[in-house]
């Protein structure tokens, strides 16, 4: 006998029990289609962070005002206290004290609610100088930045980003309208270049293309109010290259430390972060994230074999008059070894496809009702795929060895 | 005795069974039993043989050493010529589906195949390919009367026509011996006399049939009678067919 009568053979014992063998592989389907999905999630996980990070600009050093500890010795949150000022951020761009750095940008930053007509939007408001837009390695659409000189004479100007642009004035062109802030009127003279990693899911915070940049002293002395003028939440230390992240570091932590009169680094009043560290931090987490949800889908696979195996053992068992007549009728052990090694196969295969179906089905209608990318990964599918043929093939060599060993007379003779 | 070539048909005369002081011993633990004592039989080309017994007579023994459905614990049994006592259980498997057409009390036919596919089994397992296997499949149907059935499964047939089914099926594949074991023990008096009628159609047609049964009613239908007693045979024996009457 041929193998395509043996596979013919075994497909029509797979077919002959539809119920039995959808519910079989549907613990396949489910281990197949959890494997899909689970990669797709950690691998759209980290591209999300990655181009998120990526618009933040490159070598970039950030320093947050807070985390000093109070005399109760409680460490304040970041960006709770005011102890950094433009002073700092002056300082910073000393060539002489600070050679590795090359742009400083301070920002000063709340949300605001914007109206322009009749239409408004709550959006990240930053205060910043001119520096800002190569420090965050932005660049303009149209029109242009703000400038040394809208600093200052603290002029009523700013520029929009891509998703606050279509927000305030749909498709109509925005230079030179009027948006409304906190009650003070400032004219729109340039639009940000979509970063392009904007999720339609995403908060709003964490939207780069969200905001609307001003000059910092326009914010201090007529937007932000606030007690002390002088003081930023932020500033953005673009270092010469990557190379000099570090030496930007140092030399930041340092002239830091002693602008602000600390003699022990562990009592800083400010935090130094770089995006290098944020990445390496969020991708360990996907990491770790993808292996928990693959570790979860892999047991699912196992206890999915291990029911295809049941069911073949029980179709053994319930089908040992078949056997020994077929036996009887000339099959050798060998051919009845590979009819139910086909049937077991072919139940793995079918969970397979099924699962991959569910899979990329999972991957195109989740992030919907999720709100996290998931991205398709064809090796995952066809990884995935091939599991799957192989526990049809594991699981299923016991039961047809043990259908192979059965004495044609004993499984004539079962009633 | 010389083995003939695989597929010569043998000629009246021929002798297809030849069974010498066989005997089968089964083991359970320290209990042997002894349920074939040292058979000899011949069955030549053409013959039709009954062979009857009560239950425990080792009826059952030596109809699956006949059909090469297992193998003696001693004593040499020769089938169309080729010694298949010692054989593998690969070889066997070969030897049954080339020469020996069964015919069972249960008639086990597969349920989710039409009749046509049934009977072309024998002829998967020989390899025939699959256009020869459906023409004689359906010839072999035509013969025993159910031309007209060959896409029924067999919950939509009788009793009567799921065994002439087993029937077409033993005879498909052109063996030397049909073996059919109680093939009435499952069928109504109408229905057992119809296979019955047809196995005699088969003789008639040259055909060796070796007939295993209880029933000396259904044992008279053949040519010759072989009584089996506590795993020795009794040939022309009145009185033993008489006391088991």
């Amino acid at each position: 006998m041929n193998w395509l009568e043996t596979i013919r053979t075994g497909v029509n014992g797979v077919r002959s029990h539809r119920l039995r063998s959808f519910l079989t592989v549907l613990g396949i389907l489910i281990g197949i289609a959890g494997v899909i999905i689970a990669v797709g999630l950690g691998e759209g996980a980290s591209g999300q962070v990655t181009s998120e990070i990526n618009a933040l600009g490159s070598n970039v050093l950030t320093i947050t005002a807070g985390s000093s500890t109070s005399s109760t010795g409680v460490r304040g949150a970041l960006g709770s206290a005011s102890t950094l000022t433009l002073a700092d951020a002056n300082a910073l761009s000393s060539r002489v004290d600070a050679p590795d750095i090359k742009a400083v940008a301070a920002i000063t930053s709340d949300t605001e609610v914007l109206s322009a007509g009749s239409e408004t939007a709550t959006t990240s408001v930053q205060g910043t100088t001119p520096s800002w837009l190569t420090v965050r390695g932005r660049t303009l659409a149209e029109g242009r930045f703000i400038d040394n000189e809208d600093v200052q004479d603290h002029s009523a100007v700013a520029v929009l980003g891509a998703t606050t642009a279509s927000e305030l004035f749909s498709r109509a062109d925005p230079l030179g309208q009027t948006v409304d802030v906190n009650g003070v009127p400032v004219t729109v003279v340039g639009v940000l270049t979509s970063t392009g990693s904007a999720s339609t899911s995403s908060s709003s915070t964490s939207d780069p293309d969200d905001l609307m940049v001003i000059p910092i002293s326009t914010g201090a002395e007529r937007i932000f109010g606030g007690t002390t003028r002088n003081s930023v939440t932020q500033i953005a230390v673009q270092s010469r290259s990557s190379q000099d992240l570090s030496g930007a570091y140092q030399e930041a932590d340092h002239l830091l430390l002693q602008l602000h009169g600390i003699t022990n680094p562990t009592d800083a009043d400010f935090t130094i972060t770089s995006e290098q560290s944020l990445l390496a931090t969020n991708t360990s987490v996907d990491h770790t994230l993808t292996i928990l949800l693959g570790g979860i889908a892999a047991i699912s696979l196992i206890v999915g074999g291990i029911g295809v195996m049941n069911i073949m053992l029980v179709s053994v068992t319930e089908r040992i008059r078949e056997i020994g007549l077929r036996k009887a009728l000339g099959a050798t052990p060998r051919v009845i070894r590979r009819q139910f090694l086909v049937e077991a196969t072919f139940l793995g295969l079918i969970g397979g496809i099924l699962g991959v179906v569910a899979g990329l089905l999972g991957v195109l209608y989740l992030p919907g009702l999720i709100g996290d990318p998931i991205s398709t990964s064809p090796t995952a599918a066809v990884g995935a795929l091939a599991i799957a043929l192989a526990i049809g093939v594991l699981f299923g060599v016991y039961p047809a060895s043990r259908a192979a060993a059965l004495a044609p007379i004993d499984a004539l003779r079962n009633e | 005795m010389t083995t003939p070539p695989m597929g010569t048909p043998l000629v009246g005369g021929d002798t297809v069974i030849e069974l010498e002081r066989v005997t089968k011993v089964y083991r359970t633990g320290s209990i042997s039993v002894a349920a074939l004592r040292g058979v000899s039989l011949t069955i030549s080309q053409g013959e039709y043989v009954a062979i009857i017994g009560p239950s425990g007579s080792g009826k059952s023994t030596l109809m699956h050493i006949l059909g090469c459905l297992d193998i003696p614990t001693s004593g040499r049994y020769h089938l169309a010529g080729e010694d298949v006592s010692r054989m593998s259980e690969t070889s066997l498997a070969e030897v049954r589906n080339r020469r020996i057409g069964f015919v069972f009390q249960q008639f086990n036919l597969l349920a989710s195949m039409t009749a046509w596919q049934n009977v072309e089994l024998p002829l998967v397992y020989a390899g025939v390919p699959r256009a020869e296997r459906r023409e004689r499949a359906v010839e072999a149907l035509g013969r025993v009367g159910l031309a007209g059935r060959i896409h029924h499964r067999p919950g939509e047939l009788s009793g009567g026509q799921q065994q002439r089914v087993a029937v077409a099926r033993a005879l498909v594949s052109e063996p030397d011996l049909i073996l059919a074991d109680e093939p009435t023990g499952n069928l109504d008096s109408v229905s057992a006399a119809d296979v019955l009628r047809l196995m005699g159609e088969l003789h008639a047609a040259g055909r060796t049939l070796v007939l295993i049964t209880h029933d000396v009613e259904v044992a008279s239908s053949a040519g010759r009678v072989v009584g089996i007693r506590d795993g020795l045979l009794t040939e022309n024996d009145e009185r033993y067919l008489e006391s088991i009457r």
